[in-house]
This record gives C-alpha cells, sequence and structure tokens, in this order.
C-alpha cells in the first residue's frame, strides 16, 4: 500500500483535455403528500455543482451519507434525469438524450455498484452476467466468440475464466466485486464510475479491488470517477478530489492539495476525524469534533450551507452563499473564512508530512 | 514473482495461486439453482412418495380408457340394470365392478377414474391460467407503477372481497343456457369451472409478485443492466423474472390442490363440470346413499382425499427445497 501510495502523490497534476463537463447541475426529488399527491416539497440532492473531468484522470467524490455523491453518479451516466443543467460528453450534450442516442452513450460510460451482492443476479451465471453487455449491444455475434471475450475479460480482472459457468454466490465478495468490473469493461468504455466499489469489503480485499482498478486505469487509459467516504482510499486512487456537503462541491482540489492544505473547514473536520498512526502527532493534534447533523436536504439553510456547524461560521455566512473559488494553495472552495496553515497543521498534523 | 514488484502485483498471484490450487484438488462443477434444488427436494421422502404418487396419477389419467379396457370395465357413462340387485339397490365391489356400482348402475371404478381426468385437467389448466395472468399483472403493476400499478391494485382488492363459491354459484347458474354467456364465450360445464377458478386465484397471485416486483426492482442488478442499454423488455424478462420462478413454482404448487377443491365444491353444489364424471358430483349424488352403498362415496372421496394431500405434501417440499434458511430440523 505504502508503495502504491507514494506512486500517486509523485503523479502531476492533470491538466488535459476535458471528457466531461457539468455545469450547473440539479436534481430535485418532488415530495407528494395529501389524497391528491400534490406536491410539498423536494428532496434537493444535487442542487447546482459544476466541475470538468479530465482523460485519463481519477476524480474523487467524497462526503458524507446523504450529501448527493450517488445521484451525482447516477446523473453522470444518465441513470436519472437531472432536474436542471448541462451534462458534456466530449462536447456533446447529454443532459437530455434518450432512445437510441442514451443507448450509444452507454457503451462509453459504465459503473461500478457499491454492493457486489445486490449487483450481480444471482439467477445468472457469471458468463451470462459478463456477457450481457455483448447481447444487448449485438456485439461478438460469431459462435464462440462471446465466450471467448467473456474469458479474457475473466482473465483481465483475475478471475479464473474456467469459472465461466459458476453463479455468484459460489464467488467471495471480492471476486464478485472482480465480475463488477469486468462487467463495467465489456464495452470498452472511456468512463467509468465506480460508487463506493470497496466499502462493501473487507481491508484486505480492499486493497486487492482498489490495486486492480489502478492496474485497469493505466493500462486502458480510463477515466474513472471514484466516489468513496474513506479518505485513505481516495488518497491512494485520486487524482483529484471534489467534497461534496448537502448537494453542493465545496472544495475542488488536486489530491496533493486537498492533503496538505484543505482550505474549507468542513474538509478540515474531515480529514482531522481519520486517525493518525504515529502516537507524538497524535498527542499534538487538536481533533475538531463537528457538532450537529448534517441539515436536511428539502430545507438547506440560506447562505453557505455549512454555516450551522462551522467554528468559523460568522454573520456573513448565514446571509451570503459563498461562491466555489481559488483560495490560498490553489484550492477551490467555497468559504469565506477559509483554513490558514497553522489551522490545518494543528487539526491534521498528517498535512505536514505531504507537503515535505 | 521477482521482489520488488508492487503490492498489487503480490496480490494479483496470491489470488491466482488459490484459484489454482481450488481447481487443482476438485473440478467443482458449477450446479445450477434446479440443480440444487433437486438435490434439497430429494431428501424430503414424504414428499418423493407423494410426487410419485402424483406421476402415477396424471399417467392414470391419460391412460383411463386403456386401463378401463385392462380390467374390463364399461365405460363411465353407461347404465346398467344388470349390475343393480333384485330389489334395484346398487352392488358393492365385486370382481366385475371393482368400486361397485352407483344407483343407476354405472361403474365407479370407471367413474373414478375419468374424475381424475376432470381435477387434474381443471387443476392445472385453472392454475396455469391463473398464474399467467397473475404474473403478468403482477410484474405490471409492480414495475410501472404510477396508474396502472394503482388500478390493478384496486382491481385486485375488489376480486379478493368477492365470496368466491356464492360468486361461482350465481355465475354459473348465470350461463346455465344451452349457449352459455358473454357472447358463448363462457360455455356451462368445464369452461366456467376454469373461469371460476381463474377469476378468483389470479388476484392473490399477482398481489404477492407485484410485491416482489417491487423489492426485485430496486436492487442493483436492474439498475446494472439498465446502465448497460438494456431496455425495459429485456430488465423484465431476463432479469426479474428468473427471480421470480421461486415463488411462482411455491404458489402454483399451493393452488393446484385448492383448485381441486374448488373444482369438486362446485360440482358437489351442481354448477360444476357436466357430461363427464366428476369426485365432486359422485360424492353430491353419494350423500343419500352412504347408509346402503359405503362405496359410492369412499372411493371418489379416497381419490380426492389422497390427490389433494400429494399434491399439497409436494408444495411444502417445494418450500423447502427452495427456501434454504427455513430448513426444517431434521
Amino acid at each position: 500500500m505504502s508503495i502504491a501510495a507514494s506512486e500517486t502523490s509523485g503523479s502531476a497534476p492533470v491538466a488535459g483535455e476535458k471528457i466531461m463537463e457539468v455545469d450547473g447541475l440539479f436534481k430535485h426529488f418532488p415530495i407528494h403528500a395529501g389524497f391528491f399527491r400534490r406536491q410539498v416539497g423536494a428532496v434537493k440532492a444535487v442542487d447546482g455543482i459544476s466541475f470538468d473531468v479530465m482523460r485519463g484522470e481519477t476524480l474523487g467524490l467524497v462526503g458524507e451519507s446523504g450529501c448527493g455523491k450517488s445521484t451525482t453518479a447516477r446523473l453522470l451516466l444518465r441513470l436519472m434525469a437531472p432536474t436542471d443543467g448541462s451534462i458534456k460528453f466530449e462536447g456533446q450534450e447529454i443532459a437530455d438524450a434518450k432512445g437510441p442516442e442514451l443507448k450509444a452513450l452507454r457503451r462509453e460510460m459504465q459503473m461500478i455498484f457499491q454492493d457486489p451482492y445486490s449487483s450481480l443476479n444471482p439467477r445468472k451465471t457469471v458468463g451470462s452476467i459478463i456477457s450481457d453487455p455483448f447481447v444487448i449491444h449485438g456485439m461478438h455475434k460469431e459462435g464462440g466468440a462471446r465466450k471467448k471475450a467473456v474469458q479474457e475479460l475473466m482473465d483481465i480482472v483475475g478471475l479464473n475464466p474456467e469459472h465461466y459457468n459458476r453463479y455468484p454466490h459460489e464467488f467471495s465478495g471480492g471476486q464478485r466485486q472482480r465480475i463488477g468490473v469486468a462487467r463495467a469493461l465489456a464495452l470498452k468504455p472511456k468512463v467509468i464510475v465506480a460508487d463506493e466499489p470497496v466499502s462493501a469489503l473487507d481491508v484486505s480485499i480492499q486493497a486487492q479491488v482498489l490495486n486492480l482498478l489502478r492496474d485497469l486505469q493505466r493500462d486502458l487509459g480510463l477515466t474513472l470517477i471514484f466516489i468513496a467516504h474513506d479518505l485513505s482510499v481516495v488518497r491512494h486512487m485520486c487524482d483529484r478530489v471534489a467534497v461534496m456537503y448537502l448537494g453542493r462541491i465545496v472544495e475542488l482540489a488536486t489530491s496533493d492539495q486537498l492533503y496538505s492544505h484543505p482550505r474549507m473547514p468542513y474538509t478540515g473536520a474531515l480529514m482531522s476525524a481519520v486517525p493518525v498512526a504515529d502516537p507524538r502527532l497524535a498527542a499534538a493534534k487538536k481533533r475538531q469534533v463537528l457538532t450537529g447533523d448534517v441539515p436536511s436536504p428539502t430545507n438547506p439553510p440560506p447562505g453557505c450551507r455549512f454555516h450551522t456547524r462551522c467554528w468559523k461560521a460568522q454573520e456573513i455566512c448565514r446571509n451570503e452563499d459563498p461562491p466555489l473559488e481559488p483560495k490560498d494553495g490553489g484550492n477551490l472552495a467555497t468559504c469565506h473564512f477559509p483554513l490558514t496553515d497553522a489551522e490545518v497543521l494543528e487539526r491534521v498534523p498528517t498535512a505536514r508530512n505531504v507537503e515535505s | 514473482m521477482s521482489t520488488g514488484t508492487g503490492a498489487s502485483d503480490l496480490l494479483h498471484a496470491d489470488d491466482h495461486g488459490i484459484d489454482q490450487i481450488v481447481a487443482g484438488e476438485a473440478p467443482v462443477a458449477a450446479r445450477s439453482p434446479l440443480a440444487l434444488f433437486w438435490r434439497r427436494f430429494r431428501k424430503d421422502k414424504v414428499a418423493l412418495v407423494a410426487l410419485t404418487f402424483i406421476v402415477l396419477l396424471v399417467l392414470v389419467a391419460i391412460l383411463a380408457p386403456v386401463i378401463r379396457n385392462l380390467v374390463g370395465a364399461p365405460p363411465p357413462g353407461q347404465t346398467s340394470t344388470d349390475a343393480l340387485d333384485d330389489f334395484g339397490l346398487p352392488q358393492g365391489p365385486t370382481s366385475e365392478h371393482l368400486f361397485g356400482v352407483d344407483s343407476i348402475g354405472r361403474d365407479i371404478f370407471a367413474r373414478v377414474l375419468d374424475g381424475a381426468r376432470v381435477s387434474l385437467l381443471v387443476a392445472f389448466i385453472g392454475t396455469g391460467l391463473s398464474v399467467t395472468i397473475g404474473v403478468t399483472l403482477g410484474m405490471i403493476a409492480g414495475f410501472f407503477r404510477g396508474w396502472v400499478d394503482t388500478l390493478i391494485a384496486r382491481v385486485i382488492d375488489i376480486l379478493l372481497a368477492f365470496p368466491v363459491l356464492l360468486l361461482g354459484l350465481g355465475l354459473a347458474s348465470a350461463c346455465s343456457t344451452k349457449d352459455g354467456c358473454l357472447g358463448g364465450a363462457l360455455e356451462p360445464g368445464l369452461t366456467i369451472v376454469i373461469f371460476i377458478i381463474v377469476l378468483s386465484n389470479w388476484p392473490y397471485v399477482a398481489r404477492i409478485i407485484r410485491g416482489q416486483v417491487l423489492s426485485l426492482r430496486e436492487k442493483e442488478f436492474v439498475e446494472a443492466s439498465r446502465s448497460l442499454g438494456a431496455g425495459n423488455m429485456r430488465i423484465i424478462f431476463r432479469e426479474i423474472l428468473p427471480n421470480l420462478v421461486a415463488p411462482i413454482i411455491v404458489y402454483a404448487s399451493l393452488f393446484i390442490p385448492a383448485n381441486i377443491l374448488l373444482e369438486a365444491a362446485l360440482s358437489f353444489l351442481g354448477v360444476g363440470v357436466t357430461g363427464q364424471a366428476s369426485w365432486g358430483q359422485m360424492l353430491s349424488e353419494a350423500t343419500g346413499k352412504i347408509d346402503t352403498a359405503w362405496w359410492y362415496m369412499f372411493f371418489p372421496g379416497m381419490a380426492l382425499l389422497l390427490t389433494v394431500l400429494a399434491f399439497n405434501l409436494v408444495g411444502d417440499g417445494m418450500q423447502d427445497a427452495l427456501n434454504p434458511k427455513g430448513n426444517k430440523q431434521k
């Protein structure tokens, strides 16, 4: 793990070509109540987010449960239609794609799911699960070609191709997740969205699956959008990280920037919660504990969304919504009073190591 | 593996190693759900005996005319005063009439065989149609939701509120004229019995299937299929339907005996099958003769009892075999 981690932090910030552009994306789920099912409100799951995804990079999306990470992933893949906003894939608008256009899009973007137990149909063999994409898109029709393609994929993800005829229940969690990865790779997509691909797995198995994803990304030139709530996993995997809170992106920076000097107090609090292995550093650490709960996404607070839990909040935070703009050190953050380097070091003692 | 390879390589190597060991030790053949089901079902001896009985019964029903000729019994509808004694009373079992004769001299053995055909026909066709309609409507309601779901769910509620036997009696007598009703679509006899069975059964099937589909459609494998570009039809038939096979089999196996009984009840009440012998109809005719001709009620009654019991036992066995979690302690 340590070797791999140093590789990531050594890589240069990606300055490539944009493969996806998201602009002002909204997803509101209506709430109906009463006899006539009138709309009485909406869950603002994703509430105006904008970001770009560079070709070949790994973009991390982190945040607490319910902050809109998974919804964002499903919007990007167009498994849901956005309420408003624009999603461009290779310059083409896909926010309102449907029918054949949407089906063609499926070949470009794929998803790896969180739960390897519910994402594989228990009644189908592994061979049939992995060859589904070929059947749906009418690929490899010649006799035997489908089986060959499936077995190649199984080999790529580290499964024994002989196990073609087995059922999902005959595999372990890690192997099941590999089946999910093979299925996602079948159509040779350009973008893969991984929705917490390892959070349902054992820690020792997590490393295997993460390394598999990294190797595949390197070998196949994939663009990876990686959703997680585990900050160490994100640091291991990602070139850039977007931190989400209540349906908004509150900080967007390269991994190095984010882990050495978080600017948004929320990011600082998240990092402060990560245990420190070195006892001397741990003793010096001033842990920033967030009080209270995430406010309801049906009625987010005015001004800065984080002001209800922020220790630096002042009058302006309650009234004025800060834009996502560059702060000291290059991070993009939505904050009127970003963290200073001294405040960061106090709360996240490991940040010092990153800088050196 | 040389030293200095990345952690990932080592982990991969490990993984392959385990696979190879497993593959080398025993070439485990893939067990399909059906094979697993059969392995578990086989352990239930009672259900196996019952299944054998059902298979024999089906063979007997199919081969009824052949068996009748073999034992030399007259056709089921043939009346014969020869078989009655000097006082005009029916005779009990003899070598000529194995199960005795009824009050107008019809051979009861032949009529029990004929009744098996009716019972099984009604049970299988009635159950098959109820399950087909119920599964189709249940899947539509559960998968598409919205107003279709509301409509189907309300129809189910309304149909479940009807008393089945009263509805059956009413319908059967309304359609008892020669031409039947609904423009001749419902003829008196077998058709009306099957219609009543289907009408009263499909709501139960649809309600169960709807519930299952509501939960299955939220599973990640459905979303995965959609993200691969699958349309609704493919998701319904290739992803959801295979997961409904177990509940469908269980409910069908429990509906079959219930439908045999319903047919018998309708025939007993005089609105069932006409022209053919039926167990319920024979029981109804025998009620007045129980003092003088026990065989008249005993043989059709036993046939009905054993058949329903066998189907119930097989149904229970299948349910246990399909739900390994609810295993009986042995």
